[in-house]
């Protein structure tokens, strides 16, 4: 599509969502993550509003990256996250109240995610307008990815409902640990252990076959 | 005064920012492999959210009541600067902790648990001393957890466990089971 020398777009965009994913890989953005996994709606949300703030905020912070001077570039790409923020905060409030309810400070708090200022300070301020919307839409999708991994299985075992649906008959009994503060640590942990688990799999299944 | 005591074991221990609210998870996972560090980056946190509650308070009282809608951006600018005048001070009165804080010290601007101290207080109608005790209490919470869960991993260095769980699946698995044994304090202080 383009003659430059960059990454084709789709790398760009799948980085995100696997190799680079935020949470399994880079493990940042984990105040979101842990707080609002506790059913598939809220990560769904959240999701979604993260994605409306990254491409936003990417998209300006590289339009502007030439005229924006080296010592306070952090204060400004904050201002300019935290007025995203805020559009989306007053948006979530008229749009959808209850949801907006649910999450609380959280969506405010999407000002100090990490990844949005790990963005832009890696990829939006050094590259062009369209790669990097790119790269907001695949980190913010593999954020949201990650967030439904561990939503789903929080939900499902601590309410035993998904989306809100009861899964299982009237005998089941939930698993209230799952949806309090204590299984968001543990069911990350888990599935961080199952990744690893997983990595060094592949690893040992690569590795004769370059010996040979 | 019982309001009080109240307000500071609420932040502290019942709803710890960290165990419960999942604020400020960058340094609780990053800084507590040594307890030393984590108690003073503890102490740093809890300077910043004492400032960042008396500035937030004010902001509250004579800019935001004409202005709503700039309240994230007014607060961020304030913890941000508060952030860059902490890093200094450290900076010039112990430069061996400024290097051991690293990265960490101006991360703290993108701790969400400041700019948390600041929605909560504000959303719950906090005064100028309900402010000050809630962000103590949180600070206190935030350095209680820091350097309990820095004496864990101490500890589990020199345990024998798998390979596989090593590093960041298994800080995970301990903060699990912190917070689990903070929600034992739920039930402290309950009227009635």
């Amino acid at each position: 599509m383009s003659q430059d020398n960059g990454p084709s777009p789709w790398t760009v965009l799948a980085a995100g969502l696997w190799r680079e994913n935020p949470i399994f890989a880079l493990v940042i953005g984990l105040c979101p993550t842990m707080a609002v996994t506790n059913t598939v709606t809220n990560a769904l949300v959240m999701g979604v509003a993260t994605l409306v703030v990254l491409v936003g905020s990417s998209t300006l912070v590289s339009a502007l990256r030439k005229v924006t001077p080296g010592p306070v570039r952090i204060t400004i790409y904050i201002i300019i996250i935290a007025t995203f923020v805020s559009a989306v905060d007053w948006a979530l409030a008229a749009l959808l109240p209850a949801a907006h309810k649910q999450l609380g400070a959280f969506i405010s708090l999407i000002v100090v995610n990490c990844i949005i200022l790990g963005r832009a300070e890696a990829f939006a301020a050094r590259n062009a307008v369209w790669p990097a919307v790119l790269d907001a839409l695949g980190m913010s999708l593999g954020f949201t990815l990650a967030m439904l991994m561990i939503s789903a299985p929080r939900e499902i075992l601590g309410s035993g409902t998904l989306l809100g649906h009861p899964l299982f008959g009237p005998r089941f009994e939930p698993w209230v640990i799952m949806v309090l503060p204590p299984g968001g640590f543990l069911t990350m942990a888990t599935e961080l252990a199952i990744l690893a688990w997983w990595r060094q799999r592949l690893a040992a299944r690569r590795a004769p076959a370059e010996a040979t | 005064m019982d309001d009080l005591v109240w307000i500071f074991a609420n932040a502290s221990v019942i709803n710890n920012f960290t165990l419960a609210y999942f604020l400020g998870l960058c340094p609780f996972f990053g800084v507590t492999n040594r307890i030393e560090t984590a108690f003073r980056l503890g102490l740093a946190n809890l300077f910043v959210l004492v400032i960042t509650s008396l500035s937030a308070t004010l902001l509250d009282r004579y800019v935001l009541v004409h202005a709503p809608y700039l309240q994230l951006i007014s607060y961020i600018v304030v913890i941000a600067g508060t952030v860059q005048f902490v890093e200094m001070a450290i900076k010039k009165l112990s430069p061996a902790l400024f290097r051991a804080l690293g990265i960490f010290l101006p991360l703290i601007t993108t701790n969400c648990a400041i700019l948390g101290l600041a929605l909560f207080q504000s959303s719950k109608g906090y005064g100028l001393v309900q402010g000050l005790v809630y962000a103590t209490g949180a600070g206190a919470g935030l350095t209680l957890a820091m350097v309990i869960m820095a004496g864990l991993r101490e500890e589990i260095e020199l345990a024998p466990i798998s390979k596989l769980l090593r590093g960041v699946a298994l800080n995970f698995f301990v903060a699990g089971v912190l917070s689990l044994a903070f929600m034992g304090f739920a039930g402290l202080f309950a009227k009635g």
